[in-house]
């Protein structure tokens, strides 16, 4: 598992070299240590799961890697590149979108402004051109609709694309959040418990649209997630981690199989 | 070779259709589908080029002639587009119900031996797979949306624009044959196979020929002047005929377009962009609207629902008759014009009836206030009567004649008999060819000279010649002294009450009808809420004196009305009680298509029947009930037991007595 090829999944999929690396991370709050010297790597066309028990890290570690937090020590290496400390929006231009686990959409607008929010990274045109929705603004808005009707279809929110996503419920507006990452067309899509507070059947369509769009796309998928079952049957390897520490990575059968993740999870008698 | 030279205007087929509309309407538009948030349309003679390199592909893939190709997903014009290709090469397209499980559709295929399948997505081609082993003559399946698929096995498996591209790629080769199996088709060769629903054992495939389906089209397109710049959304199933008639059959006769939504869940806001011209609903949606439309102007500031209200009580008592063309006063007709200034205008163009010429609905009884409601906004809505044995047409409302009661005038050329039990017959062109591989049902149904029996009971008025249905043949019966008994004729007018959901009305073989009501939670307790009156259940509102007298009154009202009908006035309800539980498909009162099981009904509650009858004020009983999740337990309750007034029938029923 550890060669540079590459591996082909259980499924039969074949998956890349390596796409994002993190070396030795350490992430410290004053004398929090949130994150202690944890390394792993994502690789070009994966599904990889972050798991563990509450106040573990893994949303810390999403952070680090989204570019929200700077890490304290250890290097983040993007498609064979050191990455230098960025602000959010260069690492999302760099290719690397995210949802967030409380849901951070604009609830005044409507589902469509919404996504094209997500296209923010691929304008260019002036204010003063769009503000007239002349020339390059025009152009750019109507080949970025497009990406985003693409989108909206793949996702199947056709009904509700001029309903404000105040309106909504829930499980939507989860699903809404996932469009408009996808929007930004991603090679890197970070997903903060993309299930959380969602009923069975809203579960069951959200791990088929994270499928999906691995499958359709190719996107790289890392995502964090609490429902045991959800990420292993997502997922390609699993990065467990407790306290700030990894104490497991691997396949789904092989860190299921880990007697540290094990007593993570069920607690150990002292 | 002389069903070659017959045809209406020489045109005996759907491709030949096709041809004459891609010359003659080349540039008018035939199909439109909303997709990435953009109307997509093609005209006549893209459509005509689509179809033919679809065909093509058939051919390459080996379709024969006479092989069946099942048609499988929601309304697109690749899949309408997929039916007259089949058509084209000589074979006979079948289109599926795409909500059906698998085993529907294995029995379907096995039963016409379908070769192919033309299906819309991974959903529907997941239930093919699963069926596939067990279909001996299944072949090719194509799908249309790629999603999902990549990974499966492609060696029985294509997608539709590869089968096109192929097909555009053997032009040379094939081209020759295409024309001659085309040239070849034969006004009484099989047009489309229709698999009927099958409510009573397993669906029948209902086979209609080029004849039946044009000379129906013709027919109905002229009855309401359907002209090439009309336009439909076609949003029911593929596998209905109606669809077929309207979104082909006169779709390719008139040269009209066939608007598709963008998903099921869009209809709404795609009929509000598309604004149709030619419209058909089931009453169910009519009524979902109308309901909808009331909600809102409840939540309405004051001075709007005023506004509403006021123009609506106008419309109501002017707008059928203006509709209809009968006189108002040129006072009347200014308010109106007002008022459609005001409401009608904006609502209708809200709803996306702003165009709407001609609507129609079927398939059941609409109630008259849902029905004079669009009518009073001026929506030219009618109804018509019609089955899949008849491609579609038997009876339809006339422009200037049309009632709520009524399913109107036999359609262009269809002959209507009513025999002595009552039952409706009828002979047509349309009439099917025949039940595939099933003669003993085909020759149960049609006779020797082409009538067909309709299962339903009814009468023809005879001052306006409109038939009326009462109710299936099977359910009407005799009272004790000989008169009609239809109990969902009366059930229906209860129900057409917003407060009552359920009603089942007893009488066979008795000298009197009686009924026992089920409320409508939703409406009496909104009523009950708006009243300041308290309720801690089910029960205690509906043994609450002001529900029952409310109930009592819609029982006689609709004993007046009953009374109006010589034929039926005998079912007038004498006696009723408002049942303590509603009856619930868990505890087999209803079928899970929510009707009513009369004979369990009467059997399970036989104490309360014998109470209607006996004439006791009141009865005690108790009722055992099934919880959703299994549970048994009883409900104990004591039912008030009413006399409703009873109108005397008319003079001539007295005589009969």
């Amino acid at each position: 598992m550890k060669d540079t090829e590459g591996y082909v999944t259980a499924d039969g999929r074949q998956i890349g070299g390596t796409l994002m690396e993190m070396k030795n991370i350490t992430l410290r709050f004053g004398g929090v240590v949130a994150i202690q010297d944890i390394s792993f790597d994502i690789r070009e066309g994966e599904v990889r799961a972050i798991i563990g028990p509450n106040g573990a890290g893994k949303s810390s570690m999403l952070n680090v890697i989204s570019g929200f937090y700077t890490p304290s020590e250890g290097e983040v290496w993007y498609k064979g590149q050191k990455r230098p400390p960025m602000k959010p929006f260069e690492v999302a231009r760099q290719g690397v979108a995210r949802t967030f686990q409380n849901i951070a959409l604009f609830e005044g607008m409507t589902v469509l402004d919404n996504v094209m929010t997500g296209r923010l990274t691929h304008m260019t045109a002036g204010v003063a051109s769009q503000a007239l929705w002349w020339g390059k603004a025009r152009n750019e808005e109507m080949e970025n609709r497009e990406k985003v009707e693409r989108v909206i279809d793949f996702l199947e929110i056709q009904n509700i694309r001029k309903t404000p996503v105040g309106r909504l419920p829930y499980g939507l507006k989860k699903r809404v959040e996932l469009a408009r990452a996808l929007a930004a067309e991603p090679s890197l899509l970070l997903l903060d418990e993309p299930m959380a507070g969602m009923n069975v059947e809203e579960k069951e369509d959200m791990s088929r649209f994270v499928l999906d769009v691995n499958d359709e796309f190719g996107t790289t998928i890392c995502l964090i997630e609490h429902d045991m079952g959800v990420v292993m049957d997502l997922s390609d390897r699993v990065v467990v981690m407790d306290y700030g520490k990894k104490i497991g990575d691997g396949t789904p059968e092989e860190v299921r199989n880990n007697q540290d993740v094990i007593d993570a999870y069920l607690g150990v008698p002292h | 070779m002389a069903h070659l030279t017959e045809g209406a205007e020489g045109l005996r087929s759907v491709p030949a259709l096709l041809a004459r509309n891609a010359t003659q309407y080349g540039n008018s538009p035939a199909y439109r589908e909303k997709e990435y948030g953009i109307w997509q349309s093609w005209t006549w003679a893209e459509t005509a080029k689509e179809v033919e390199e679809l065909a093509l592909g058939l051919l390459n893939l080996g379709v024969n002639e006479g092989d069946f190709i099942a048609i499988i997903g929601r309304n697109r014009p690749y899949l309408y587009w997929s039916m007259v290709a089949a058509q084209s090469v000589g074979a006979i397209p079948v289109p599926l119900y795409q909500d059906a499980v698998a085993e529907e559709m294995e029995y379907v295929l096995a039963h016409c031996g379908a070769r192919f399948a033309i299906v819309s997505d991974q959903e529907q081609v997941d239930k093919v797979i699963e069926i596939q082993d067990d279909l001996h003559q299944f072949e090719h399946m194509i799908y249309l949306d790629p999603r999902g698929l990549r990974k499966y096995d492609h060696t029985r498996l294509h997608q539709f624009s590869h089968v096109q591209e192929q097909g555009r790629a053997a032009r040379e080769e094939f081209i020759k044959e295409l024309d001659a199996r085309r040239s070849k088709l034969g006004y009484d060769d099989t047009c489309v196979m229709l698999y009927t629903s099958g409510t009573t054992g397993k669906p029948k495939g209902v086979v209609l020929s080029n004849r039946n389906i044009i000379e129906t089209a013709k027919a109905s397109s002229e009855f309401d002047h359907l002209k090439v710049d009309d336009e439909v959304l076609a949003y029911l199933p593929m596998a209905w005929v109606g669809d077929f008639i309207f979104s082909i059959g006169q779709a390719y006769w008139s040269g009209f377009c066939v608007n598709c939504p963008e998903s099921p869940d869009t209809m709404m806001t795609d009929l509000r962009e598309i604004a149709p011209s030619y419209y058909f609903a089931p009453p169910r949606v009519f009524e979902t609207q109308l309901t909808q439309i009331m909600i809102r102007m409840e939540d309405s500031g004051t001075f709007k629902k005023k506004v509403f209200d006021y123009f609506m009580e106008h419309a109501r008592k002017v707008g059928p008759a203006i509709l209809d063309g009968h006189d108002v006063s040129a006072m009347d007709r200014l308010k109106y014009k007002l008022g459609e200034v005001m409401v009608y205008g904006p609502l209708k163009n809200a709803l996306g009836f702003s165009n709407v010429r001609v609507g129609y609905t079927a398939g059941e009884a609409i109630g008259p206030e849902i029905f004079d409601f669009y009518r009073a906004l001026g929506i030219n809505l009618k109804q018509l009567y019609g089955q899949t044995e008849a491609s579609v047409f038997i009876t339809q409302q006339p422009d200037g004649e049309v009632r709520s009661d009524t399913v109107g005038v036999p359609s262009p050329g269809v002959e209507i008999r009513i025999s002595d039990t009552g039952e409706v017959f009828y002979r047509s062109p349309g009439v099917f060819v025949e039940y595939y591989k099933n003669a003993e049902s085909t020759a149960d149904t049609k006779d020797a000279e082409g009538w067909v029996a309709t299962g339903d009971a009814g009468f023809i008025e005879e001052s306006t010649g409109h038939l009326r249905i009462i109710d299936r043949a099977k359910d009407v019966g005799a009272m004790a002294n000989g008169a009609m008994f239809a109990p969902k004729y009366v059930e229906n007018k209860l129900k057409f009450y917003p407060n009552i959901l359920e009603a089942v009305v007893f009488g066979a073989g008795c000298d009197r009808c009686c009924a026992f009501i089920n409320i409508d939670l939703a409406a009496v307790g909104n009523w009950a809420e708006r009243n300041n009156i308290a309720y801690a259940s089910y029960q205690e509102l509906a043994g609450h004196k002001q529900v029952l007298d409310t109930i009592q009154a819609h029982i006689e009202e609709v004993n007046a009305s009953i009374a109006q009908d010589p034929m039926l006035s005998g079912c007038q309800v004498h006696r009723f009680l408002v049942l303590h539980k509603e009856l619930d498909a868990d505890d087999g009162e209803l079928t899970r298509t929510r009707k009513v099981r009369r004979k369990i009904i009467g059997e399970k509650f036989a104490d309360l029947v014998n109470a209607l009858y006996d004439g006791s004020p009141s009865i005690y009983t108790e009722t055992e009930v099934t919880y959703e999740d299994g549970r048994k337990g009883k409900i104990k309750a004591t039912l008030e037991i009413r006399d409703a007034k009873v109108v005397p029938a008319t003079p001539q029923k007295l005589a009969a007595e």
